[in-house]
């Protein structure tokens, strides 16, 4: 199993008025190829930080200081931007949340996709465009010889997101990064949406990282899953372990809070309080004030030294209840 | 309910959207000075229209000579110790005058831009707040004073309420209403759509509450913002109209009069003309930065 | 038997779209279609939709925000349409909102501790002392630390800010509360949190809940009755267990198995293709029938109406007569 991407204790921070707040702190990943990692995690967790900091496109307050990101056998950390720029939309790309804010509003669909291939692949105007014509058919977009000529505010949101996985999928990069790419759409279309990005990815042989808030999409479409919490990777473990046996005490909450549909309880498990501030981050385990396993086995040591990632069955959790027992004492 | 309760900053959401790169505004009154205070070319600005104040409300005390008084024997000195600005034709301490002077600027900003605040806020809520017809006709209103040359509209106003400082003051509020009236009903109407306005209307509140308690001091930034760039300009245009001799009359100390009167020293005692010309400079200069800070201050969004 | 606090009959709410250098209404888009549905005191109706199915719209008409097309809309047995001014003022305490976005329904300018007392204020409701005490009791009632009634919104989460809004409605003590997404916008820990104390206010104030969502297992988390809208219609209304078990409407159908479960070992495939018309351009008879897997002949000639007992769907599969 080769690695596509593989990430070393990467750490991005930002300058605020409050002062340094380090959004990414230390955060390992690995993709290998064909594989979907989902990265899940809420608001303040810094998983679109991360993706965003994958492919350097993190903009002034904010700096990626520190760790590797090895991709392709160079890291990308230390490329100049020229080469970075000839990278993305060709070995890695992105889909973004807002299909539209990506588009260029201006410009016709057909253009914007055919662009790819004039940059990257040299192809004149007239043979990009047949191929571009040729990928809006493959993402499922009707009469995709007109639907070329479009504006971007001319097509629903689906089918601009269709749009973005086109070009973001057009030269088969090795690698795709997917930040909430059906947070904004319908049920039914997000449905839709992720199946398509499966398919092609399958078919491109395209690796994806899968950036979203929603354990359902997880569920419903990644290999592993890596949960972060407070700018840091918690839980990680192959999707089925995840759900079927969660680790982490944070993960067994945030399973716990969720409605699901055919289940229904009285009560939501509720976790207590809220992410800590970025700046004001505690002694111990980031997530030991909110964590009612601690108060369950009476841990000590939660509050004053922050636990490591340990191995579990089938993957990793950052919790001293998964750690060996000589180790806790 | 064993619930926590313990706030945390909002700014937190905006680290996982990178499209946020500054916090939200702190909010508070205390908190938006502290940061004025903090900010570089702020302080230049807010220094020098603080010395103009400083100079308006003591000049009894710091002016070394009558402004007006006459002393045809030390006519059109140099700066030298006794007079460090120098004396005018008629010779008249211009240190003097240029600290007498401060009072007519403070008048003109002040006063200018209060009546084209008002009349602008008037307007521009009526338009906003009226149905179809009001609101085209006030616009309408409003793009014919913005279709006329700003000097004209000017001079029209003098020439009918006649040339004196007050007048000056008037024409200038009223030549600054436009803007303002424009600035109001954009603003206005976008906030009007807001979810905390529709809020207020769900509870029950009245158009004239929701304008005058939810909307206006939600708009009361830009146009803080938007009057200390009208201030700058009433303080040029008022210095023009007596520059053409239609506003302040001599012997008033009001520093566009002094640079008409001294026109024609212009080569030979230059300080006659640099002294009102560079109160006036750095007046302008002061206001400008001040309301730069001002709007980086209370609207980080809009930094060009 | 229980009362039913809210009654609408057959209410339309339909936007023209203006066109042509006259100005005149060239298309409708018929936002509200002949919508009836009731809420008895003290349960919550949960109205489910997508984008564009016209819930929120009904939400906003409900509360007297939107004016009606067609219908009438009773409030505990009163018709709101023939209500003099003063009556329609004095509801407004009777119905509140609790909105979708906790970042743009309070006011920035304000304290929340002025939000909060505004409802108080503007009915001139008890002395400036007993307005404390209640927006005090209201506060602590959401969960919420009156101490902090000096700060402003921004100095808040998203959970937290979610509070203050409800506090904000629940100040006048109203019987029907319409809740528009209300933790739509919020993360999933603390989605919890409010729906659980939605539940309990529900239960400690005696609140009746028009709980609008696009999240079915919210909805069938918070709901005694369900209500599927799709483009303007209810297509299919029953109550939440019989919906969820056996929903009716291939609409329903698909919107239920669409559903991201957080079930790796059972992996849906989409259970529905194509997008939404065009909402000024309906097609003729039913408006699914682009979409549904079960399109017949009658389904382009004439809309169905709500067919079936308790359990309702507007599908003319529902209809023996005209099944073919």
């Amino acid at each position: 199993m080769t690695a596509v991407l593989q990430v070393k204790g990467l750490r991005t921070q930002f300058a605020t008025d409050s002062g340094l707040v380090v959004a990414v702190d230390g955060v390992d990943l690995s993709v290998n190829e064909g594989e979907v990692l989902g990265l899940v995690g809420e608001s303040g967790s810094g998983k679109t930080i991360t993706a965003l900091s994958l492919i350097r496109l993190v903009s002034a307050p904010g700096r990626i200081v520190g760790g590797r990101v090895m991709f392709d056998g160079k890291d990308l950390l230390t490329l100049t931007e020229r080469e970075m720029v000839r990278l993305r939309g060709d070995r890695i790309s992105m889909v973004f949340q807002q299909p539209k804010a990506s588009l260029n509003p201006v410009r016709r669909i057909g253009a914007q996709i055919a662009e790819l291939f004039e940059y990257h692949r040299g192809l004149s105007c007239r043979a990009a465009m047949v191929q571009a014509v040729d990928l809006l058919g493959r993402v499922g977009i009707p009469a995709p010889d007109r639907k070329a000529l479009a504006y971007p505010h001319e097509l629903s949101g689906g089918q601009a997101q269709r749009v973005m996985i086109a070009m973001a999928l057009a030269l088969k990069p090795r690698l795709l990064i997917a930040d909430e790419p059906t947070t904004a759409l319908d049920v039914t279309i997000q449905a839709q949406i992720l199946e398509l990005l499966l398919d092609l990815c399958r078919d491109t042989g395209t690796a994806m990282i899968l950036v979203t808030h929603d354990l359902g999409v997880i569920a419903q479409t990644a290999d592993r899953v890596a949960v972060m919490y407070a700018g840091r990777i918690v839980e990680e473990r192959a999707v089925t372990d995840l759900f079927d046996d969660p680790c982490h005490p944070y993960t067994r909450a945030l399973l716990a809070s969720m409605p699901v549909q055919g289940d229904v309880r009285d009560r939501l498990g509720a976790i207590p309080g809220s992410v800590p501030p970025p700046g004001r981050m505690p002694l111990g385990c980031r997530f030991a004030p909110r964590c009612a396993e601690r108060i369950r086995h009476a841990m000590t040591i939660c509050d004053r030294e922050e636990p490591v990632l340990y191995r579990v069955a089938g993957g990793l959790s950052r919790c001293w209840l998964a750690a060996p027992a000589v180790v806790r004492s | 309910m064993n619930l926590d309760a313990n706030p945390a900053p909002a700014a937190l959401a905006a680290y996982d959207d990178p499209g946020i790169v500054a916090g939200p505004p702190r909010g508070g009154f205390r908190a938006m000075l502290r940061r004025l205070w903090r900010h570089r070319s702020g302080k230049i600005g807010g220094g020098l229209v603080l010395l103009i104040i400083f100079c308006a409300i003591f000049a009894p005390w710091i002016a070394p000579y009558d402004p007006l008084k006459l002393a045809m024997l030390d006519r059109l000195q140099p700066p030298s110790l006794a007079h460090p600005f120098g004396t005018d034709e008629l010779g008249r301490d211009l240190l003097s005058r240029v600290i007498y002077g401060t009072r007519y600027m403070i008048l003109v900003s002040v006063v200018s831009t209060g009546i084209a605040a008002t009349g602008g806020i008037f307007l521009g809520l009526l338009a906003a707040a009226g149905g179809r017809w009001t609101d085209l006709l006030v616009m309408r209103l409003v793009d014919i004073m913005l279709a006329f040359p700003y000097i004209l509209l000017l001079l029209a106003v003098i020439a009918i309420l006649g040339p004196s400082l007050i007048t000056a003051l008037v024409a200038v509020g009223i030549a600054a209403m436009p803007g303002f009236a424009r600035l109001v009903r954009g603003e206005t109407l976008s906030v009007r759509e807001s979810e905390y306005v529709e809020a207020m209307r769900v509870l029950g509140a009245g158009t004239l509450r929701i304008t005058f308690r939810t909307i206006l001091p939600n708009i009361a930034s830009p146009l803080i913002i938007y009057a200390s760039y009208t201030m700058p300009l009433a303080v040029l245009s008022a210095a023009a109209l007596s520059f053409l001799g239609l506003g302040a009359q001599p012997p008033l100390p009001e520093w566009g009069a002094m640079l008409v009167q001294s026109r024609s020293f212009l080569r030979t005692s230059t300080w006659v003309v640099a002294a009102p010309g560079f109160a006036i400079f750095f007046a302008i200069i002061g206001l400008n930065l001040l309301g730069n800070a001002l709007r980086d201050v209370l609207d980080p969004k809009a930094r060009t | 038997m229980m009362v039913d606090l809210l009654t609408l009959d057959n209410v339309s709410v339909h936007y023209p779209v203006f066109g042509g250098v006259l100005r005149r209404a060239k298309r409708w888009v018929r936002a509200v279609d002949e919508v009836s549905l009731s809420i008895a005191s003290g349960q919550t109706l949960g109205l489910v939709g997508e984008s564009g199915c016209g819930k929120s719209t009904l939400g906003r008409a409900v509360l007297g925000l939107r004016d009606l097309t067609g219908g009438t809309i009773t409030f505990a047995g009163d018709q709101m349409a023939t209500m003099t001014e003063q009556a329609r003022r004095a509801l407004r305490r009777d119905m509140q909102l609790i909105f979708q976005d906790p970042y743009a329904s309070l006011d920035p300018r304000a304290t929340i501790g002025s939000t909060i007392r505004a409802g108080l204020d503007i009915h001139g409701i008890g002395t400036r002392a007993e307005r404390a005490r209640l927006v005090t009791e209201t506060m602590r009632q959401v969960g919420l630390d009156p101490s902090l009634a000096d700060r402003y919104p921004h100095e808040f989460s998203g959970g937290m800010r979610q509070r203050v809004v409800m506090a904000r409605a629940l100040v006048l003590r109203p019987r029907l509360v319409v809740c528009d997404e209300p933790t739509s916008a919020l993360d999933v820990s603390i989605q919890s949190q409010i729906l659980n104390l939605l539940k309990d206010l529900q239960q400690d104030l005696g609140l009746t809940y028009l709980f609008i969502s696009h999240n079915l297992a919210v909805v069938e988390h918070m709901a005694d009755h369900v209500a599927v809208m799709y483009l303007g219609r209810i297509v299919e209304i029953a109550p939440r267990a019989e919906l969820f078990a056996s929903p009716r409407h291939p609409y329903t159908q698909a919107l239920i198995r669409s559903i991201p479960q957080p079930d790796p070992r059972h992996r849906n495939p989409p259970a529905i293709a194509g997008d939404l018309p065009s909402p000024d351009d309906l097609p003729s008879g039913c408006r699914f029938r682009g979409r549904c897997p079960y399109a017949m002949g009658t389904c382009a000639t004439a809309e169905p109406p709500l067919l079936g007992g308790p359990h309702k769907a507007a599908c003319w599969l529902m209809d023996k007569d005209h099944t073919q």
